[in-house]
């Protein structure tokens, strides 16, 4: 009795000093978050403009993180916060506009002197890189180096297997290369040719109008062949950016310091401002957070926003202010089999679309704050949305009456029951499919729950068609970010009948639609920008028809952004997670 | 005495031997018999982009391919002998003691894992020395003062000690020393070579925290201890002889009533060293607790196996120590 109530108090004052640190006053230095004029920024400033803006040099961006990544070479790595944060130490071909709002998504030359030149069929890809730009040991950046790093990318996966593998898909005899480190001979792959030390020429099997999409992949940073030590190459990274590793400690820490052998003059996109970048792995994410409403970090490097148990105490008014509230780029979608009986039926198909209250949905993830009702694939920070809405329904509620008149159509007029997938170790997906099997019990269709650990969701069980024959996983919860932003980026893995695979894909409601595919492969040839994005949308629109996937939620994260850090603004090329080449701090 | 050290040296390695087949077991044997055919193993270590190219490459080039006995035995053998190995444009050759290379991210295991002991050591160190002091003295002062109001208290903190778990007490420390009244930044671990103000300083709230829970139970044990001893007959025959009492306390009663509290010592000690794991968590100490985790989750398996033969070895290496200990405290023991 007596222990319990000494832990009460105790918990009390957890609770209190919790509390009270996170409103804790911020009033210290002059780090208040202000923009020029003097006006404090308000919440979701940072969507549309550059918040706190500042051309001071020197201090430290310290950033922290949860977890590790998966590797910091830019060619083992796949993950969209390491892509963002590479840039600090290398420079790949193409790169996204460091700016606020939707100029973000715009495509900028960076090692390259301008985006690439396509030829007339979008299978050739010309790039002339800018001269002068140096590694850290002052020699000269060339297309060689280029090409190298793109091999040892693609192609080395017995090292480096971390990172995706678009070049080898798209270049002509990709699927026969064996890489830089089993074939030996010098010359590489024969459809990547640099006819002189400034010129990189990509050859692809078939047309593909984003390829400039491609070239801002970190995979292609300079990696000057004699310093690749292959998977140890991640400890002695030899930078072409502005900062360089002073020190790497795996899976623990790194420090960049300036690279005096940058020349600004020859990069017309970094404001390089901090002198020193910090980051650490692995912190306890309670404490991420307190470091950042205590202003003892600057960024938390994974981009995904405050924990959800913290999220109350940011919402408060006195803290809402330093809050933005950007679309993660992500979709969550409720995918239907097109092979698992009774939805290959179309029409038991578009019962489901009815059916599904999505603001029940929303309500189970947490609110708005968590995302917006989805009615399209592509989510609206991707190039290409278009907004439409094919199955709405009065206030997203679902509607009964039309989810019964195609179930009568689909002769199930009673319903039938059929098997609901979801990611246990993922308590927002469990919550999201906990409400849809709710609206779905309305109409009659009996959806029973079944978990499957996230790490072999896609290679065992929803992502390997044979298992969700066989096991009738009708309906499967999934969640799908681009891996660039684009409508194509966005659509290709999860609706491209090329993209059903045995076992990994993400196709999972193998979806082979004739007008899709060509869809695709039609807008992927167009080299006019403002067509293909144009394309892309009308894609979406064909996929909604056939009704394979239910539009759930656009996914939103709640970032924060402390009191001294300056030049903050939310880029939606890197899933809406914070700039890393603006963002400087007004510490010393 | 020699004779002694040796069979127990070599019990020590048959006992690590054993560990590691079984570690080996469990994250290789385990997984197969249940059903996960070799491929299903290598694709976790192969990005998000897996495809039956990198999973083939990832399964050939880390051995995946080889039957489990071939595996195990290429393990034990590079520790003694180290090994050569290729995931780059040359092999590199990784020198013995060898625990080969991540399965992820493909960087030596050895060198990983000094680098993190000295991590975990200064944690274990600190809050040993804080609670093995802490702990003993209010055990015997509780036990002389049996009954009074300072053995209640004390007992009652022990209580409090024992049944408050670390991720509590840590992080109230934290929420109270780094934010409530920021006494420190935050901490941080700093290597003692570099500035051991510093990294005494920091490491002050991980120990406190640490010590707290262990010196409960350290105070409880020496306290019945001390009881039992105290009301043993040469106690009485010591202080009839006209001892000073403080002289009956010390080396009459206590030295018998140690016994116990260094084999239990010697057990949490080796635990601690082997992985501080709730610990280094709340505190975001990279030791061996914090890669250990990392690595179970990551599947890991040189990592598993690296962790796990070194804390092996801290623990079989404190209960030698232990045992030889009890021939210093106890008079009735001896070696040969």
């Amino acid at each position: 009795m007596k222990t319990k109530k000494v832990s009460a108090v105790l918990a009390t004052a957890l609770a209190l000093a919790l509390t009270a640190s996170a409103c804790g006053d911020s009033d210290d230095g002059d780090g208040d978050n202000n923009n020029k004029n003097g006006k404090k920024a308000a919440a979701d400033a940072a969507l549309e403009s550059i918040v706190n803006p500042s051309s001071k040099k020197g201090g430290t961006v310290t950033f922290e993180h949860s977890d590790v990544p998966d590797s910091l070479d830019p060619g083992n790595n796949y993950y969209g916060w390491v892509q963002n944060f590479s840039r600090l130490y290398g420079r790949s071909l193409v790169s996204f506009k460091p700016a606020a709002g939707a100029e973000g998504l715009e495509l900028v030359p960076d090692l390259a002197e301008s985006l690439g030149q396509p030829s007339a069929d979008a299978k050739t890809w010309t790039y002339k890189l800018r001269k002068g730009v140096k590694f850290e040991d002052g020699t000269e950046v060339t297309s060689k180096d280029v090409k190298y790093a793109v091999e040892r990318s693609n192609f080395a996966p017995e090292a480096l297997s971390n990172g995706p593998t678009y070049f080898k898909a798209y270049l002509e005899g990709g699927d026969k290369y064996k890489g830089p480190y089993k074939d030996k001979n010098p010359e590489g792959i024969a459809s990547i040719q640099t006819p002189d030390d400034h010129t990189i020429v990509f050859k692809l099997a078939k047309p593909f109008a984003d390829f400039d999409y491609l070239a801002t992949f970190n995979q292609t940073m300079p990696v000057p062949r004699a310093k690749d030590k292959g998977a140890a190459y991640v400890q002695n990274i030899v930078s072409s950016g502005p900062y360089k590793f002073e020190s790497y400690n795996e899976g623990r820490s790194a420090v960049l310091v300036r690279n005096d052998q940058w020349d600004k003059s020859t990069d017309p996109i970094r404001p390089a401002l901090p002198d020193r970048i910090e980051i650490k792995f692995k912190v306890n994410p309670t404490t991420v957070d307190q470091h950042l409403l205590n202003d003892r970090i600057t960024v938390d490097a994974a981009g995904t926003g405050v924990q959800s148990k913290n999220q109350p105490k940011v919402l408060k008014a006195s803290e809402k202010d330093q809050t933005d509230n950007p679309y993660a780029g992500a979709l969550s979608y409720l995918a239907i089999s097109t092979k698992v009986a009774p939805f290959d039926n179309i029409e038991c198909r578009k019962a489901v679309q009815y059916a599904v209250d999505k603001a029940s949905v929303q309500q189970a993830l947490g609110g708005d704050t968590k995302g917006d009702v989805a009615s399209t694939m592509l989510p609206p920070s991707v190039n290409g949305y278009a907004k439409f809405d094919m199955y709405a329904t009065d206030g997203n509620k679902g509607d009964e009456a039309k989810a019964k008149e195609h179930l009568a159509a689909c002769k199930q007029p009673n319903g039938f029951t059929t098997n609901l997938s979801a990611r246990a170790d993922r308590p927002d997906e469990i919550a999201m499919a906990t409400a849809i099997k709710a609206s779905l019990e309305k109409v009659g269709i009996k959806a029973e729950i079944k978990q499957f650990p996230s790490g072999k969701y896609f290679t065992n069980f929803a992502g390997n068609p044979s298992y969700v024959h066989e096991h009738k996983l009708g309906l499967m919860m999934t969640a799908w970010g681009a891996d660039w932003p684009t409508g194509f980026g966005f659509l290709d893995q999860i609706v491209n009948g090329a993209a059903i695979k045995p076992s990994g894909g993400n196709n999972i409601q193998e979806l082979d639609d004739p007008k899709v595919n060509q869809g695709l492969s039609d807008g992927i040839g167009m080299t006019d920008a403002a067509e293909r994005t144009k394309k892309w949308g009308e894609v979406d629109k064909l996929v909604m028809e056939t009704a394979s996937a239910v539009p759930l939620i656009y996914r939103k994260n709640l970032l924060y952004r402390p009191d001294s850090a300056a030049n903050v603004t939310v880029t939606q090329a890197y899933l809406g997670m914070y700039d890393y080449l603006l963002i400087s701090t007004n510490k010393n | 005495m020699t004779a002694y050290l040796i069979r127990r040296l070599f019990a020590a390695m048959m006992l690590l031997l054993v560990v590691s087949a079984v570690t080996f077991a469990i994250f290789f044997l385990v997984p197969r018999l249940g059903g996960q055919s070799i491929d299903e193993l290598a694709v976790q270590y192969v990005g998000k982009d897996a495809n039956p190219d990198s999973v083939a490459a990832v399964k050939k080039n880390l051995g995946l391919d080889q039957p489990l006995i071939v595996q195990y035995y290429d393990f034990i053998k590079a520790i003694f002998v180290g090994a050569e190995y290729k995931f780059g444009p040359d092999a590199s050759k990784c020198d013995a003691p060898c625990f080969g290379y991540s399965f992820r991210s493909h960087i030596e295991v050895w060198p990983e894992i000094t680098q993190r002991i000295p991590v975990t050591l200064s944690l274990a160190v600190g809050a040993a020395v804080l609670w093995v002091i802490s702990g003993v003295t209010i055990g015997v002062v509780s036990a002389l003062k049996r009954g009074s109001f300072i053995d209640r208290l004390a007992m009652a903190v022990a209580l409090l000690g024992v049944s408050l778990p670390i991720f509590f007490t840590g992080l109230l420390g934290l929420a109270l020393f780094t934010s409530q009244w920021p006494i420190w930044e935050s901490v941080d671990y700093i290597p003692i070579t570099e500035d051991p103000g510093e990294w005494f300083w920091n490491l002050i709230i991980p120990w406190c925290s640490l010590a707290f829970l262990y010196s409960a139970l350290y105070a409880r044990l020496t306290r019945a201890g001390m009881l039992e001893t105290m009301g043993e007959d040469y106690i009485r025959t010591a202080r009839a002889k006209g001892l000073r009492e403080s002289k009956v306390v010390v080396k009459h009663g206590l030295r018998a009533a140690l016994t116990p509290i260094v084999t239990i010592f010697g057990m949490d000690f080796g635990l601690l060293v082997g992985g501080a794991i709730i610990t280094e968590q709340v505190f975001s100490l990279q030791g061996m607790g914090a890669y250990a985790v990392q690595a179970v989750k990551d599947s890991d398996l040189p990592i598993v196996m690296g962790v796990t033969l070194v804390a092996a070895f801290f623990i079989v290496f404190c209960n030698l120590i232990v045992d030889l200990l009890y021939a210093a405290i106890d008079p009735r023991v001896r070696y040969s």
